[in-house]
């Protein structure tokens, strides 16, 4: 599967060919460094390993900068791609342009924090009316049944903490790659801060 | 913050029409039917421009067979062909919407008639 590192930008419009407006997030995508492999014989499956974005030296300790030792510089982001699909070795850089004929792509990220968030927030839940009397406003409203189980089943939805969460979104159109800004733009949003990692992967279920 | 602008930039077009509030214009729009591509030409009362880098739109006001017909265009739209001012308006607010509620002669804009430099 073919992925590669990427950092948020932001979000704009581009024009399409017929003209239409259309909502971009930009993704920027430094090289990708191969830092090396899993093979069948010594782990039981293959991967690749990669890393991206610079780092400031003193933020390395000894441990980590070690396995970026004869590559490159160490980087912030090291991940792993399972099943990569193309024939990489350690040391080749992986840029945009990788992405060049693909036309749909899913992009992992970590969600916006969110805080505790009540039920409708955090599920989605009705709520109550605002007036009229009502003194039921934003609460959760009953978690069980009566006498019998006489308990609240586990795992039921409940204020809590939202956001921060790995999420994936899936099928994004690639609008445009542009090899010179090393950028890739998808339509639509995506998760995450502007500036946070995400990690781009071909569409698994949309080709 | 930079590479959005450079995105955007890239799209803008260069040397668009001077327009101005008050101004009345026509407007070539090409539309696309199908396979076939034509210009319509939209001819109105520019009542209002709003800003916004590749989003700047501005807004074109006419009477179509006695109903008042507002039409929104972007501005850096490839489907926008071209602008040609028609008449300068004087006016002396940025957004003309009272021209809505104004019937005949009322909703008229003055021609800007620029005096020359003595």
């Amino acid at each position: 599967m073919l992925g590669l590192i990427g950092k948020k930008i932001g979000m704009t419009q581009v024009f399409d060919a017929n003209g239409k407006l259309i909502p971009v997030t930009v993704i920027k995508i430094e090289d990708n460094i191969v830092l090396g492999g899993r093979t069948e014989q010594q782990n039981g499956y293959t991967a690749a390993v990669l890393g991206s974005v610079d780092i400031r030296k003193n933020l390395v300790n000894k441990a980590v900068a070690g396995q970026y030792k004869d590559i490159c510089e160490p980087k912030r982001y090291m991940v792993e791609f399972r099943d990569y699909d193309k024939e990489v070795k350690t040391g080749d850089a992986l840029t945009v342009k990788e992405f060049a004929d693909t036309a749909f792509v899913d992009v992992t990220g970590i969600s916006k924090g969110k805080g505790f968030a009540g039920g409708m927030k955090r599920w989605g839940f009705q709520g109550g009316r605002k007036t009229h009397g009502s003194k039921f406003h934003r609460d959760i409203g009953g978690t069980a049944m009566s006498s019998t189980p006489a308990r609240t089943f586990p795992g039921h939805h409940m204020a809590g903490h939202m956001g921060v969460d790995k999420v994936t979104v899936q099928n994004l159109r690639v609008v445009k790659v542009d090899e010179e800004l090393k950028v890739i733009m998808v339509k639509g949003a995506i998760p995450g801060p502007a500036q946070s990692a995400v990690i781009v992967k071909k569409a698994v279920k949309k080709r | 913050m930079d590479t959005i602008k450079a995105i955007e930039e890239q799209q803008i077009k260069e040397n668009v029409t001077e327009i101005h509030v008050g101004d009345t214009a026509k407007v070539y729009f090409k539309i696309v039917e199908g396979a076939t591509e034509r210009v319509q030409v939209f001819e109105g009362i520019i009542i209002a421009i709003n800003n916004g880098g590749i989003r700047k739109t501005f807004v074109v006001r006419k009477i179509s067979n006695g109903v008042g017909v507002e039409r929104i265009f972007p501005l850096h739209s490839p489907r926008v062909e071209r602008i040609e001012v028609v008449r300068r308006g004087r006016v002396r607010r940025a957004k003309l919407y009272y021209l809505r509620d104004k019937v005949g002669k009322a909703a008229k804009v003055p021609e800007l008639i620029k005096k020359k430099q003595a």
